[in-house]
């Protein structure tokens, strides 16, 4: 592999890394700022040299912050790209559009308005995205203001009473369509609240000055699963009832949070129904895999800076806690070691310095088909040993590669524009959400270098045919 | 009352692994077992807080208000600063002894360009600034009136707030607490600028993020700022001798060892400090609260601090402030002073110099002001002298 294609290959991982672990927001050990600043010069960088590749990572499990910033920056450049490349980056971003969560194609909407992006390409994705909206009607309640700015930006024709209800709400008696005039009535009449999503209701109740118990109570049928997820804690303090949910249906990650907010006591207490929705949702993740990867050790990092920062909270342990269980689901035959805790990983807690180096002695010792590291990459205690016992194990003890070795890391390092390494010959890979976990091994081997450009470049290729042929079949 | 005690005993603690932060590295005191009988007090920083664990069984509970800056500790919630550090029975409920203060706008606004008030809460700064403060107690020629009868006062010391010092913010923040934790070295560019020992790691765990808004010394400060990073510690395995996991784990634990006298070496530091004077100030139960300076030698570092220990010495509760170069000869100059009865000519000959050299070692560090203006005078007019000399004598020839 010539050193060009290889500085390519570093550079694209790296951007693939940083854009699956890092929303821009604080971490334990870089402020918001920072991240800013690092995310947006990565982006910058990748965009400016290759700009193909750049597109192509709409098609990865790059997280929803990053996708927007993504179309955002390709519809900004549009002019830089050749009539071929604008015809792949519009299908990307159309299909990648449509799997974003609407808030975030909103956001992109609005950022394109604040950068003046206003051409007949932008206006015609824009048009359809809107189009393909399931119910415009709901749309202009539940994001009111974004649409009238998607509406006005893009010269959008709305259908019927929803322009009306965005720009001329005064002016009628009553609407036909039932969401709009429950909207009406709900600033007047109380009952019609429970009608409206929780977002647009929780305002209208206050300002209705509806008790919180009583207001939750009725809009718990209105509620999303994020929502209802989101409020348990909530529903507790207020005894309601009616919100408490089946945690089964819960995505892995999300739950994992969710365990890692309960105290202690109260996790020891519902410790079989915990468990038991931990393991059925990283059955769901794992699929077909299931069982397949054979013998596996997971060393995995509960140090004190596992407790994340105020705005990511326990999220690198909770990470660490759902990659547990998805693994204990992938392998045939597993071992989860943390670094501290011992015991039922459930009551596990940030606490501590990072040792890693003597962990992955003890997992090594299983000799495993692989061994996975969940840690941010600060291994402290001393700092290095990590590299060094992987080092020593490579050359001396595994010359064969028999144990293939991934560290996955929740948290992206500002400084180095890249998730933090344990070792120089150990694939590093981003994580986000850890159902992607078996995806991002797939990726681990570009970034040792072990794998070529060419393979790199066939690997995108190949996500992103696959990502765009579920559209191309649809009629 | 005062007795000298060698170094101060670290017995029972031991160095933890280091942390880095920048310059700044922070070096864990581990504590196999906890004094579980004297606790910190949190009323101090919480007000709703009672106090951080209940042990039982609860043979001696003796609480302490270690020393605050500025606390809402009194019952109508006015700033107030303690007299140092207090032991307090757990049934004693009335307020700790403080004095009230009260902020002008200046004061504030200095602090806010990152200039520091001083405020004298600091046990052992108080002790230190409380060095002979009676002044001279033989009245000898040489002193003025208002150094014979005020002595010092008022004496003035500067620190800087930890909040002040570049990077220790973060470095606290990211620094991530061993469970058995019970105490902290702090290094900035490896000068050993501070150290803090409590009983128990569930007080050290509360009062962490109180290092932030200690006081340090200048030393600290300018570190902190001109160096950009210490070198980390590296192992290295030798990799010719691992032919089985056996052998990596024995490299591992050679490697700790490595690792491990590193630390110790560092925390050397205050252990060497040399002689100590320890002046008792409290004693309550099993435990004694006392302050301690050092010997004033120019040439090592100075820590002044603070201790607790129980009857058979061991450590409870330790602060230690890093004294500058500037103080230290301050405190040099006094003691000297001190011991000689504050005659000038012997404390000249103890210093190895002559008169008009300690009158100028006294003016410079800043207590001309006790000497009568016209021992400075002559001081100054025979300074002059060897300038002067020669241009007159040439002027007389040309």
């Amino acid at each position: 592999m010539s050193r060009a294609d290889r500085v390519a290959c570093e550079d694209v991982v790296m951007f693939v890394n940083a854009a699956i672990a890092s929303t821009a927001q604080r971490e334990f050990r870089s402020d918001a700022a920072a991240q800013r600043l690092s995310l947006g010069f990565l982006h910058e960088y990748v965009l400016g040299n290759y700009r193909d590749l750049y597109a192509a990572t709409l098609a990865l499990d790059v997280n929803d912050r990053n996708a927007a910033l993504v179309v955002t920056n390709l519809l900004r450049t549009a002019r830089e790209a050749s009539a071929a490349q604008r015809a792949v980056e519009g299908r990307l971003i159309a299909a990648r559009l449509r799997s974003l969560p609407p808030q975030r194609v909103y956001g992109v909407i609005r950022e394109l308005r604040r950068l003046r992006i206003n051409n007949r390409r932008t206006r015609a994705i824009v048009r359809d995205w809107v189009a393909a909206r399931p119910d415009p009607a709901f749309d202009a309640i539940k994001y009111r203001r974004s649409l009238s700015v998607a509406a006005r930006h893009a010269h959008l024709p709305l259908p019927g009473e929803v322009g009306t209800v965005l720009f001329d709400w005064r002016r009628p008696k009553r609407y036909e369509t039932p969401i709009l005039e429950a909207w009406r009535r709900a600033h007047y009449e109380q009952r019609a609240l429970y009608e409206l999503p929780y977002t647009v209701a929780e305002g209208l109740a206050a300002q209705h000055g509806i008790d919180r118990a009583r207001f939750l109570t009725g809009i718990a049928p209105r509620l999303t699963d994020r929502e209802r997820l989101r409020l348990q804690g909530t529903a507790a303090r207020h005894r309601v009832e009616s919100i408490a949910m089946d945690l089964a249906t819960a995505p892995l990650t999300r739950l994992a949070i969710h365990v890692l907010s309960l105290p202690r006591p109260e996790r020891a207490r519902r410790r079989d129904e915990l468990t038991g929705a931990l393991q059925a949702a990283a059955r769901r993740a794992a699929r077909r895999q299931a069982g397949t990867w054979g013998r596996v050790v997971a060393v995995l990092d509960d140090s004190y800076s596992a407790a994340g920062s105020g705005v990511k909270r326990r999220r690198p342990l909770a990470v660490a806690l759902a990659t547990h269980y998805l693994l204990e689901s992938l392998a045939a035959d597993y071992t989860g070691l943390w670094l501290h805790h011992r015991g039922d990983p459930l009551l596990v807690h940030p606490i501590g310095a990072t040792g890693l180096g003597t962990r992955i002695v003890d997992g090594l010792e299983h000799r495993p088909d692989r061994l996975v590291i969940v840690s941010d990459g600060w291994d402290n205690a001393p700092p290095g040993q990590a590299a060094e016992v992987l080092r020593v194990w490579r050359s001396r003890l595994d010359p064969h590669q028999a144990t293939s070795v991934v560290h996955l890391n929740p948290v992206y390092d500002a400084d180095t524009f890249d998730v933090r390494r344990l070792a120089a010959g150990v694939a590093t890979v981003g994580v986000r959400d850890a159902e992607d976990v078996a995806a991002l091994v797939e990726l681990a081997r570009f970034a040792t270098g072990s794998a070529g450009f060419d393979e790199l470049r066939h690997h995108l290729a190949d996500r992103v045919e696959r990502f765009l042929t579920p559209e191309g079949a649809a009629p | 009352m005062t007795n000298a005690g060698d170094g101060i005993d670290l017995t029972g603690l031991t160095a933890g692994p280091a942390q880095t932060w920048g310059a700044i590295r922070l070096v864990p005191l581990l504590r196999a077992s906890p004094v579980t009988d004297l606790r910190l007090h949190a009323r101090l920083y919480d007000p709703d807080e009672l106090s951080v664990v209940h042990v039982e069984p609860r043979t001696a509970y003796v609480s302490y208000i270690p020393h605050s800056f500025v606390a809402t500790w009194t019952t109508d919630a006015t700033p107030a600063a303690a007299y140092g550090t207090q032991l307090r029975a757990p049934a004693d409920t009335r307020a700790p002894s403080g004095i009230r203060l009260t902020f002008r706008r200046r004061l504030a606004r200095r602090e806010a360009r990152q200039r520091l008030r001083f405020l004298p809460l600091h046990l052992a700064l108080e002790g230190y600034l409380a060095l002979q403060f009676g002044g001279p107690s033989i009245a000898w020629q040489e002193w003025t009136h208002h150094a014979v009868t005020c002595g010092l006062s008022p004496r003035v010391e500067a620190g800087y707030t930890g909040a002040s010092i570049a990077g220790l913010d973060d470095a606290l923040r990211v620094f991530e607490i061993h469970p058995d934790q019970c105490g902290m070295m702090l290094y900035a560019a490896d000068a050993l600028a501070a150290a803090f020992v409590v009983p128990h790691p569930d007080d050290y765990r509360a009062l962490h993020p109180t290092l932030l808004q200690d006081l340090y010394g200048e030393l600290l400060f300018h570190y902190a700022h001109l160096y950009p990073a210490v070198p980390e510690f590296s192992p290295r395995l030798d990799d010719t001798r691992v032919a089985s996991i056996a052998d990596l784990r024995a490299q591992l634990t050679r490697a700790d060892a490595d690792w491990k006298s590193f630390h110790a070496g560092l925390a050397d530091g205050l252990l060497a400090a040399g002689r100590l004077t320890v002046t008792p100030v409290h004693r309550m139960g099993r435990f004694t609260l006392a302050r301690f300076l050092p010997a004033f030698d120019l040439d090592t570092d100075n820590h002044i601090g603070e201790t607790i220990t129980d009857e058979a010495g061991r450590l409870a509760y330790l602060k230690t402030f890093r004294l500058s170069a500037a103080q230290t000869r301050r405190g040099h100059l006094l003691s000297q002073l001190a011991a000689n009865d504050w005659d000038l000519d012997a404390t000249a000959a103890t210093l190895g110099a002559d008169r008009n050299a300690l009158v100028q070692r006294l003016d410079r560090a800043g207590f001309g002001h006790l000497l009568r203006p016209d021992i400075i005078d002559a001081w100054r007019r025979r300074t002059r002298e060897p300038r002067t000399k020669p241009l007159a004598r040439r002027g007389g020839t040309a």
